[in-house]
C-alpha cells in the first residue's frame, strides 16, 4: 500500500529552481533514501512534503490524503525530523516531548515511551541546552515519532554524530519501518543509505535523476566489479594470461600493473591471484572495487556526495 | 484555539524560567520608581489625606464655627483628616515629626477681633515637606478669614439696622459658607496622582513595552531554533501560532502589571484607584503595548534585530507620552504628538479615575484600543510573511 505520493514537485527561490518536478512514491514499511549533494533540494523536497513550504507546483497525499486541500489531516500523519536540530533549549527534553505530544494529541505514556526508545529517559529532566550534541539529535528524532505517524520523514537525521548515538538512531528507524512505517531518509552517509533504504532516489540539481534498489541502480549503469593489482615482472604477458579467466571481461594497464573488470571479484579473486603466480609474476598489492552507491552516484552526477 | 494556547503555555513556561524577564518587567520598574520618589520626593502632597492639626485658643464663636463647619466638613468629604489638639505647642510637635501635614492656630482673642471689627487672624503652621497640604491648609484658612473681612462691613450694617443676632456669629455663618471653595480645589488637585502613584505608574507602562516583548518577538526565536519549522508541519493552523505569540504578551504584561500595581500599593504606598477603572487601563494598555511591539517584530529579520528597534520604539514612545519629562505641559506639536503614545493616554486615565470614578477612564481606554487595533492589524499582515509557507 502506497503510504507517501508526490507528483510535479517544483519551487523557485528567486532565480533558483531549487526543486524541479519531482515525482516519488513509498510504500508502507518501506524506507526510502533521498540521495544528493549539498544544495541538491533534498530539504526543499521534504519542506514541501511534510507541509511546511508551498509548493509552486505539484501534489503530495499521505495515505490518499491531499496536503494540499487537507492539510491538517494529512500533517497528522506525517512525523517529520527536521535537518537543523529544532528544540526549545531551555525546556527540558521531556517537556520538549509534552508540548509536542499535545500538539498532534499524544499522550503522556506515548513520551515516556519514545523517551525509551532514543534512550534518553535518565536525562529527560535536564534542559535541551545541557545536552550532548548526540543527545539532542536524538531528541530531535524522537519528537517525530510521538504521534505514531504513518510516514516518517527524516532529514539527514545522523548528521555529526558519534557512532553510537548513530547507530542508536539507525537501529530505531529500522525498527519503525518494521512495524510498517514509511520513511523518507535523506543523508550523505552512503553506508547509511546501503544499510537502511530499500529504495533510493538520486536527486541533482533540483531533479530526480535515478531512482532504484542499490543493485538496480549499479546494474542500470553497467557498474561492475573491479579488481586491480601491482605487479612486478612481464605485464604484457601477465595481461594475456588473465584475459583468459571466464569471469575477466576485461583488462587494462593501472600505473605500475592491471585493472580487471570482472563480473564477481570475489568469486573469481582466488582464479586471478593463480593464474599470475605460476607465470613468475609478483604481485605487490591487490584491491578489490564493488560499485557502491557512491561510485553510482559518482558516475550519475559527476560529483562526490560528501564535498 | 487549544493550540493557542498550547503554544502559549509553553512560551510562559520558557519564560518564567528567564530572569532577566522579572528583571525588566518588574524589579526595575518597581525599583525606580521608589527612587524617583525618594529622590524627586513629593511633589503633589503625601497623601491624597492630609491630616491638620487645630489648636483652639480662642474658644470662641469664630473659631468654633471654623472648626465645626470648615474642617468637620472637608473631614466629613474625605479630603482631610483632623486632628484637635490642646496646645499651640502640640500642634507644632504633630507637624515637626510628621504626624501632621499642617496645622491651624486659632489665637485667642480670634473672636474678640472679629467682634470689634478687627482683621481676623488663622495662623497657619506647615511641614516644609509637604508643600501641597501646607498650601491646602493656607488656603482654607486664608478663604474663611478673607470672607470674614467681606463681610464684617455688611454685619456692622445689619447690626445698625436693629437686628439682634450678635454680629460675630452673623459674620461666621456667612463666612462659613464659603471656604468649601477651597474644599472643592483640593478635589481638583487630586485629579492630577500624587507623586508616588505617577512614578510606579509611569515606570510601570514604560517598562510594559520590554515585558510584552519576548512573546511576539518568540517567532522569530523559534525561526531561528528551527522549531518553526516543527509547528509548520505540526496539524495547527497558522493563525494559532500567531495567536499563541500574542497571547503569550497578553499575559506577561497583565501579570507584570498586576504585580507592579500591588507591589506599589503595599510597599510604596501609590494610590492606583478604583480596580475596575485599572483593570480596564491595564488591558488596553496591554494590548496597545503588544501590538506596538509586534509591528517592530513582524519587520525585523532576528529576534536581537528585534529586540534593538523594539527599545527605540518603547524609548521614543515613552518619552513622547510623557514618560520621562511631562509633555503634557510642553503645549504644540509635541503635546499633539503625545497623544499618539499610549503612555500619555495611560497617566492620564489614571489621573481621570482618581478624579472621576471609572467611566471617567473610556477615553483613555478607547483611545489605547485604538491604537492596539491599528497595530494588531498591521503586525497580523505583516507576519504573514513570516509564516507563510
Ligand atoms: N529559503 C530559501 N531561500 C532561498 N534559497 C533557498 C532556500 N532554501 C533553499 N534554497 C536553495 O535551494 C537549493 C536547494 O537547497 P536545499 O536546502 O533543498 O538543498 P539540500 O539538498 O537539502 O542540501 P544539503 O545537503 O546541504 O542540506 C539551494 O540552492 C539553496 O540555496
Ligand atoms: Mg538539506
Amino acid at each position: 500500500m502506497t503510504v507517501l505520493s508526490c507528483s510535479g514537485l517544483k519551487r523557485r527561490f528567486d532565480d533558483v529552481l531549487a526543486v524541479d518536478d519531482v515525482s516519488f512514491t513509498i510504500a508502507e514499511g518501506e524506507t526510502y533514501g533521498l540521495l544528493g549533494p549539498n544544495g541538491a533540494g533534498k530539504t526543499t523536497t521534504i519542506s514541501m512534503i511534510t507541509g511546511v513550504l508551498e509548493r509552486d507546483a505539484g501534489e503530495v497525499f499521505v495515505d490518499g490524503v491531499a496536503m494540499s486541500t487537507h492539510t491538517i489531516a494529512a500533517k497528522r500523519l506525517v512525523g517529520y525530523v527536521p535537518q537543523e536540530l529544532a528544540l526549545y533549549p531551555d525546556l527540558t527534553g521531556r517537556e520538549n516531548l509534552r508540548f509536542f505530544a499535545n500538539l498532534y494529541g499524544a499522550g503522556r505514556r506515548r513520551v515516556e515511551f519514545v523517551l525509551d526508545v532514543v534512550g534518553l529517559t535518565e536525562r529527560a529532566d535536564d534542559l535541551a541546552r545541557e545536552y550532548s550534541g548526540g543527545m539532542k539529535r536524538r531528541l530531535n528524532v524522537a519528537i517525530g515519532l510521538l504521534h505514531e505517524p504513518r510516514l516518517l520523514v527524516l532529514d539527514e537525521p545522523t548528521a555529526g554524530v558519534d557512532p553510537q548515538s548513530r547507530n542508536q538512531i539507525l537501529e530505531n528507524v529500522r525498527a519503525l519501518a518494521a512495524q510498517g512505517m514509511a520513511i523518507l531518509y535523506t543523508t550523505h552517509y552512503m553506508e547509511e543509505a546501503e544499510r537502511l533504504c530499500d529504495r533510493v532516489g538520486v536527486i541533482d540539481s533540483g531533479r530526480l535523476i535515478a531512482e532504484g534498489t542499490r543493485r538496480e541502480l549499479v546494474e542500470r549503469l553497467g557498474e561492475r566489479d573491479r579488481i586491480s593489482l601491482q605487479l612486478d615482472g612481464d605485464l604484457t604477458h601477465a595481461a594475456s594470461l588473465l584475459g583468459a579467466i571466464r569471469d575477466v571481461r576485461g583488462v587494462a594497464p593501472h600505473g605500475h600493473g592491471l585493472e580487471l573488470v570482472v563480473d564477481d571479484a570475489r568469486e573469481c579473486l582466488p582464479a586471478v591471484l593463480s593464474a599470475i603466480s605460476t607465470n613468475g609474476v609478483v604481485v605487490r598489492s591487490v584491491e578489490v572495487t564493488e560499485p557502491n552507491l557512491e561510485t553510482v552516484f559518482l558516475h550519475l552526477t559527476g560529483k562526490a556526495l560528501r564535498e | 484555539m487549544r493550540h493557542a494556547l498550547l503554544i502559549a503555555a509553553r512560551d510562559l513556561r520558557e519564560r518564567a524560567r528567564d530572569r532577566t524577564a522579572y528583571v525588566l518587567a518588574i524589579v526595575l520598574p518597581l525599583g525606580l520608581a521608589v527612587v524617583f520618589s525618594l529622590i524627586l520626593g513629593d511633589i503633589s502632597g503625601d497623601s491624597r489625606l492630609f491630616t491638620y492639626a487645630v489648636a483652639d485658643a480662642d474658644r470662641g464663636v469664630i473659631a468654633r464655627t471654623f472648626t465645626d463647619d470648615v474642617l468637620r466638613k472637608a473631614a466629613a468629604s474625605g479630603a482631610i483628616e483632623l486632628r484637635t489638639v490642646s496646645s499651640e505647642h502640640e500642634a507644632r510637635r504633630l507637624v515637626d515629626d510628621g504626624t501632621a501635614t499642617a496645622a491651624f492656630l486659632l489665637p485667642a482673642g480670634l473672636t474678640e477681633d472679629v467682634r470689634a471689627g478687627r482683621a481676623a487672624r488663622i495662623e497657619v503652621v506647615g511641614d516644609v515637606d509637604a508643600p501641597t497640604g501646607t498650601d491646602v491648609a493656607r488656603s482654607l484658612a486664608q478663604a474663611y478669614t478673607d470672607r470674614l473681612d467681606a463681610v464684617r462691613t455688611a454685619v456692622t450694617a445689619t447690626v445698625h439696622s436693629g437686628v439682634t443676632t450678635a454680629p460675630d456669629q452673623l459674620a461666621a455663618a456667612a463666612a462659613a459658607a464659603l471656604p468649601q471653595a477651597a474644599v472643592a480645589e483640593d478635589t481638583t488637585g487630586r485629579r492630577q496622582l500624587d507623586a508616588k502613584t505617577q512614578y510606579a505608574a509611569g515606570m510601570a507602562v514604560f517598562f510594559l513595552f520590554f515585558a510584552v516583548q519576548p512573546g511576539v518577538t518568540g517567532l522569530l526565536d523559534e525561526r531561528r531554533n528551527g522549531t518553526l519549522a516543527r509547528l509548520f508541519a505540526a496539524p495547527v493552523r497558522r493563525s494559532s501560532i500567531l495567536a499563541g505569540k500574542l497571547l503569550t504578551s497578553v499575559v506577561v504584561g497583565v501579570v507584570s502589571m498586576a504585580v507592579l500595581v500591588v507591589a506599589s500599593s503595599l510597599l510604596m504606598g501609590a494610590h492606583w484607584g478604583n480596580p475596575v477603572g485599572v483593570v480596564a487601563l491595564v488591558v488596553s494598555g496591554v494590548l496597545a503595548a503588544t501590538g506596538a511591539m509586534a509591528v517592530v517584530a513582524a519587520v525585523a529579520k532576528t529576534s536581537e534585530q528585534a529586540g534593538g528597534w523594539q527599545a527605540i520604539v518603547a524609548i521614543v514612545l515613552g518619552a513622547l507620552g510623557g514618560s520621562f519629562f511631562p509633555v503634557s505641559q510642553a503645549g504644540g506639536l509635541l503635546e499633539q504628538l503625545s497623544l499618539m503614545a499610549p503612555h500619555r493616554w495611560f497617566m492620564r486615565g489614571l489621573a481621570d479615575l482618581a478624579g472621576g470614578g471609572v467611566p471617567a477612564v473610556l477615553p483613555a481606554v478607547a483611545a489605547m484600543a485604538l491604537f492596539a487595533a491599528v497595530t494588531g492589524a498591521a503586525a497580523l499582515l505583516l507576519f504573514r510573511k513570516v509564516v507563510r509557507p
